[in-house]
């Protein structure tokens, strides 16, 4: 394949973002969006072009004769050479993969850029906002088709900063300046890890190049074998570092806290990095080192535990928040782990690693009903100015495209059939249960949970009890209503596609046979779920209050997110900033510093001391001479005698 | 003598101090400081160009350019010139920073003339250091440098200006001290000579004086490059120099103790390097997290930068003390990263402390309503600061890591892991002070009337952020010009690869 359009995929976005960054603020907001928003719809036209080509041309470089799909690089340049094995390079690998998320990525960007035409009309900064938003796109793409692991640590580094530049859009909010400081400083720090793991894998194995190291970690680790670190091979080490950084970006606990905080950045950046795509690159992560995770189990088994108890508990807290928008990030946190759980759970002996495949389905669908969901929220808030459930309320009388455009999203992540959500969380259940019956049951009691939490909130909003409104809501503007519906269909037929022909690990076609036990199981435990959401939520009554009572402290613990946020207060607070860094600054000041003066006033002291001896009187000097004189007097006699 | 280009490095600031002397006007002291520089600039960008063409054309000597004319020969004294890719690097810098710091100090108040006088002088300290190959005027101008800095800080400065001035100007002759004690020895066990190249190469000095030389002349540089526990003259100087002095400071001086380690300690005496380099390791690995920590609770723009330059200072040293390519490269990196961020840094807090007429930075807030252009300005520097893609910062400090990370024994495994935990310090002290001065809303009322960047300080930033960003971009070009200047056969001495 010619590298132009390739190349041109990610130029675009970045160009967009210089010229509206550098020359944005001579520009009307409409020209600033519009510009935005049509660069990021070539790079959409593009991008299918390029992943429809890589699946459908049947050309030999993506394709070879048995079937298998090839892992491609498009282009690679030389950008930086530490030695002459140790090389970063900036270029374009096309496998199912990546071709998956240059789909998903521009198509949930280009959403985005066209809501936020309506939806951030008016706010000053519209032009800096969409320049932050093709500096993220930009990002993204090259994060995703990074061919070294190396690229993906600096496109890494990138989607973190427009992250932050993103959450902290509305930067004269404290609140909204400190999310973005706690996202950023949260994410760095899980980064130190990933920084960490790839010195120690490229150490090792002398290569950043993800073909190289896929292709056949036995030979990579060769030379790994024996070498140890603290007590555990530094291959494990190495790639629970790696995994480390992903859990950050993906907010796997207990790196998760600055996701919910992240909320307070505009609505449709929340779609767009929180939901749909920034957050889910630690699990892409993960599955583009999936064969040298998979050289080392324990690393993949961490990947599953750690997976699973995000799952539950975000799912938990999921249930009490109040904040439409935190519900939905509690909810992005715990469908992520399902992804990360179904990676952990994949193994070649089980339907030829199915973990990974769903894992990379549930991905796809979660991108579109996830980004569906985070649009209405958008729109909900938009109509009634408040992020609060509590001031929501019997919306379906006045935002009719809002409310099935939801509901849709809704009953997709609950895996109600023939919703995208279905197919391939129960893939992933599957493969959970054919690697273990406990994960297994864990899971579908997440699943379970996640209808109940996403149906509590659909109905508060748009049944329960209608609050008083100042103005009456109303369905949002086409350039906001447009995306929402676009979504909608997709999410309803997402789950048709036949993943297994496209994305499955190590590219050979795989056909998902329906397991319909399992799928069953999971259907019932979502309509139960449902089903009590509705008795307790459809219409107002005093249920959910006595059911919160009866287990107060469950509740209270549970709205406060099991207190995580004041732990991480308390260690960055008490421990690091006045246990280190203020006894530090202290010892700085006092001791070196101290020290130092304490040579210049010592000198400063003897001098006086010491300078009545010049005193300029020559009866003190005639006197010390006598003085002298009679010393030596002395002691010449003493010595002869 | 005037055959050669080196020469003019001396000569134009020379000529510009001549010409200040002249100035009836502050205009004509702006000219003639804008012009020079530029000039500086323009030379060092042609000796580059010119360089990289012999080295295409098949130079191979560790040096080009190289001359010596006899000055005092009882001693054995020459002025002796020679350049590599390491030094025309720091040329460039040198001169990039001169010029900025010519338009930061536009409206230096009082005195512009003996201002200007001062700088210059301070600046052909810098260049004749960089262009030196005799051990001797190498000292010699890094004295040159060092003196101008008392007037500039203890004249111009601000707030404690008198014991700032003082104690920087003490212990920076601390330091001198120790050095010239090491150069002596240098000279004495070297086969009486003061030529750098002649040494390295020669050899010759007998391990057991090598152990008692290094550390003099380690030590004597290390206080330069702000290494723990000789670093607090950094603080208080920084905080009381005025801007373009603080620019050239932290921008320039800095790295000459940096540049010294590496070209007189470590280039001369090899075997002790190798054998002391874990007490050395310490201290600076030290220096890396502690300046970190420190930056975190200080409330003082200039203090925060101060420490800042320590952690990346040391970050300089510690990768110097790997003695391997891949580190020495990273530390050359960040010698230039640091350079032009830091001067950078300092130029925005002195247009701000300008504006604002503090510089405490509970006092201040949402600046970037008031001020965008230097704000944008400052998050872009600090963006660069924390290592971020595509901005100096992260290139310098991932060769550095990398090149840490090849040795593989214990002790270099956990300094390197401890000063990889610099990162996410820096983000935090970073973060705190974008958050805190420039987001946010308005601390001050009567700070809204303040106005955005003049044109003269808007050339100053940018010329600094497009060198910033040229590095973080481009950066094989920059290393590539470093890296081919590690002569094999010097570390060959040592079976350094």
């Amino acid at each position: 394949m010619d590298f132009i359009i390739p190349l041109l995929i990610l130029a675009i976005p970045l160009g967009m973002f210089l010229l509206l960054g550098l020359a944005g603020m001579k520009m009307s907001h409409k020209l600033a969006g519009v510009l935005g928003t049509l660069g990021m719809g070539t790079v959409l036209v593009l991008s299918y072009f390029t992943a429809f080509t890589y699946f459908f041309s049947g050309n030999p470089e993506f394709i070879s004769e048995a079937g298998v799909r090839l892992q491609s690089v498009i282009f690679n340049q030389e950008w930086l050479a530490f030695t002459p094995n140790l090389v970063i390079s900036l270029g374009f690998l096309l496998d199912p993969i990546s071709a998956m998320m240059l789909i998903v990525i521009p198509t949930i960007s280009f959403m985005v850029h066209l809501y936020s035409l309506g939806y951030m009309h008016g706010e000053k900064g519209f032009q800096r906002y969409y320049a932050f938003l093709s500096l993220f796109s930009f990002s993204m793409l090259g994060l995703v088709v990074a061919t070294n692991i190396f690229q993906m640590y600096i496109f890494w580094e990138l989607v973190g900063a427009s992250s932050y530049l993103l959450i902290g859009f509305f930067y004269t909010l404290p609140s909204a300046v400190s999310a973005s400081k706690k996202a950023f400083i949260v994410t760095r720090f899980a980064d130190l890890g990933f920084l960490i793991g790839i010195l120690i894998l490229s150490y090792y194995t002398q290569t950043f190049d993800f073909i190289t190291l896929t292709s056949d970690p036995g030979a990579a680790f060769a030379s790994t074998a024996g070498a140890t670190f603290m007590g555990g091979s530094v291959l494990t080490w190495a790639m629970v570092l790696i995994f480390t950084g992903g859990m950050g970006k993906s907010a796997m606990m207990p790196l998760h806290i600055w996701l919910p905080d992240a909320m307070e950045g505009p609505t449709p950046v929340s779609a767009l990095i929180h939901a749909a795509t920034m957050v889910v690159a630690g699990v892409y992560l993960v599955a583009r080192m999936f064969p040298v995770y998979l050289a080392v189990p324990f690393s993949l088994d961490f990947v599953l535990v750690v997976g699973a108890i995000t799952a539950l508990y975000a799912a938990i807290v999921a249930c009490t928040q109040i904040d439409i928008k935190r519900v939905l990030a509690f909810s992005t946190i715990s469908q992520i782990a399902f992804m990360m759980v179904s990676l952990g759970a994949a193994r070649p002996e089980f339907h030829e690693c199915l973990g990974y495949m769903a894992s990379m389905f549930h991905l796809f669908t979660h991108a579109m009903f996830k980004a569906l969901l985070f649009l209405g929220a958008g729109a909900l808030i938009h109509a009634v100015h408040s992020n609060n459930y509590t001031q929501m309320g019997g919306l379906h009388k006045y935002m009719p495209i809002t409310n099935i455009t939801f509901l849709i999203g809704c009953l997709a992540i609950a895996g109600i059939p023939p919703f995208a959500g279905f197919w391939s969380k129960d893939e992933i259940l599957v493969a959970v249960y054919s690697y273990s019956t406990f994960w297994g049951v864990w899971m579908t009691l997440v699943a379970g949970l996640t209808a109940f939490y996403m149906f509590r909130v659909y109905f508060l909003v748009f049944w329960w009890n209608e609050p008083e409104y100042h103005h009456r809501p109303h369905d949002s503007e086409w350039t906001m209503s447009v995306p929402l519906i676009i979504l909608a269909c997709v999410s309803v037929v997402a789950g048709l596609i036949p993943f297994g022909k496209f994305v499955t690990w190590q590219g050979h076609e795989y056909i998902i046979h329906m397991n319909w036990v399992v799928a069953g199981i999971s259907i019932v435990v979502a309509v139960i779920g449902i089903i009590i959401a509705g008795v307790l939520y459809l219409r107002e009554n005093d249920r959910p209050k006595c059911m919160a009572d009866s287990c107060r402290w469950l509740w209270t613990a549970a709205h406060h997110r099991f207190y995580w946020d004041e732990i991480y207060l308390f260690i960055t607070h008490k421990i690091i900033f006045n246990g280190i860094c203020r006894p530090i600054a202290w010892f700085d000041r006092r001791i070196i510093d101290g020290t130092m003066d304490g040579f210049a006033i010592v000198t400063n002291k003897a001098s006086y001391a010491i300078r009545n001896l010049q005193s300029g009187r020559v009866q003190n000097y005639v006197l010390v001479y006598l003085i002298g004189a009679l010393l030596l007097a002395v002691i010449t006699a003493w010595c002869l005698a | 003598m005037f055959s050669n280009i080196l020469i003019y490095f001396v000569v134009i600031p020379l000529l510009m101090l001549g010409g200040l002397a002249l100035c009836r006007n502050i205009k004509q002291i702006r000219a003639v400081a804008v012009a020079g520089s530029l000039a500086l600039l323009a030379l060092s960008v042609y000796l580059l160009v010119d360089y990289l063409g012999l080295r295409a054309a098949g130079a191979t000597e560790p040096m080009l350019y190289t001359d010596s004319w006899s000055w005092f020969p009882t001693l054995g004294i020459n002025l002796a010139v020679g350049v590599d890719g390491i030094s025309i690097a720091m040329l460039i810098l040198s001169a990039v920073i001169l010029l900025t710091g010519s338009f930061a100090s536009w409206k230096i108040n009082p005195c512009p003339k003996d201002f200007f006088l001062w700088l210059v002088l301070l600046s052909t300290g810098v260049f004749g250091f960089f262009i030196s190959i005799d051990l001797f005027t190498m000292f010699m101008f890094y004295e040159v440098a060092l003196i101008p800095m008392y007037l500039l800080i203890g004249v111009w400065g601000s707030g404690n200006k008198n014991y700032s001035a003082m104690k920087l100007t003490l212990m920076l002759m601390g330091g001198s001290a120790f050095l010239m004690l090491g150069l002596i020895g240098i000279y004495y066990q070297g086969g009486h000579t003061w030529n750098l190249l002649q040494i390295a190469q020669s050899n010759s000095i007998a391990p057991d004086w090598q152990r008692f030389l290094f550390p003099m002349t380690f030590v004597g540089f290390g206080v330069l490059g702000a290494m723990f526990p000789f670093h607090t003259w950094s603080p208080d100087g920084h905080a009381s120099a005025p801007t373009a002095v603080s620019m050239l400071h932290a921008g320039v001086l800095m790295k000459l103790g940096g540049y010294g380690c590496f070209r007189v300690a470590i280039y001369t005496m090899p075997q002790a390097a190798e054998e002391l380099s874990w007490i050395f390791l310490i201290l600076t690995g030290i220096s890396v997290v502690y300046g970190a920590f420190s930056a975190c609770v200080q409330t003082d723009l200039k203090y925060i930068n101060a420490y800042s330059s320590v952690s990346h200072c040391g970050l300089v040293l510690f990768a110097i003390l790997m003695l391997n390519t891949t580190a020495m490269t990273g530390a050359i990196m960040q010698m230039l990263s640091h350079g032009l961020m830091t001067a950078l840094f300092f130029a925005l807090i002195g247009f701000i402390y300008g504006r604002t007429h503090t510089r405490d930075i509970t006092k201040m807030g949402g600046l970037m309503q008031i001020m965008p252009y230097l704000s944008v300005c400052y998050v872009i520097a600090g963006m660069a600061s924390l290592g971020l893609p595509g901005l100096s910062g992260f290139v310098a400090e991932m060769t550095i890591f990398v090149g840490s990370f090849e040795h593989a024994d214990t002790f270099h495994r956990f300094f390197t892991i401890l000063a990889c935990c610099s990162i996410v310090i820096t983000a935090v002290y970073i973060l705190r002070v974008v958050g805190k001065l420039l987001f946010g809303p308005v601390q001050d009322d009567h700070h809204r009337s303040l106005t955005d960047a003049e044109w003269w300080e808007r050339t100053s930033t940018i010329t600094l952020i497009v060198c910033v960003a040229a590095i973080g971009c481009f950066p094989n070009f920059f290393e590539s010009l470093i890296r081919y200047t590690f002569s094999p056969e010097i570390f060959a001495v040592i079976g350094m690869n």
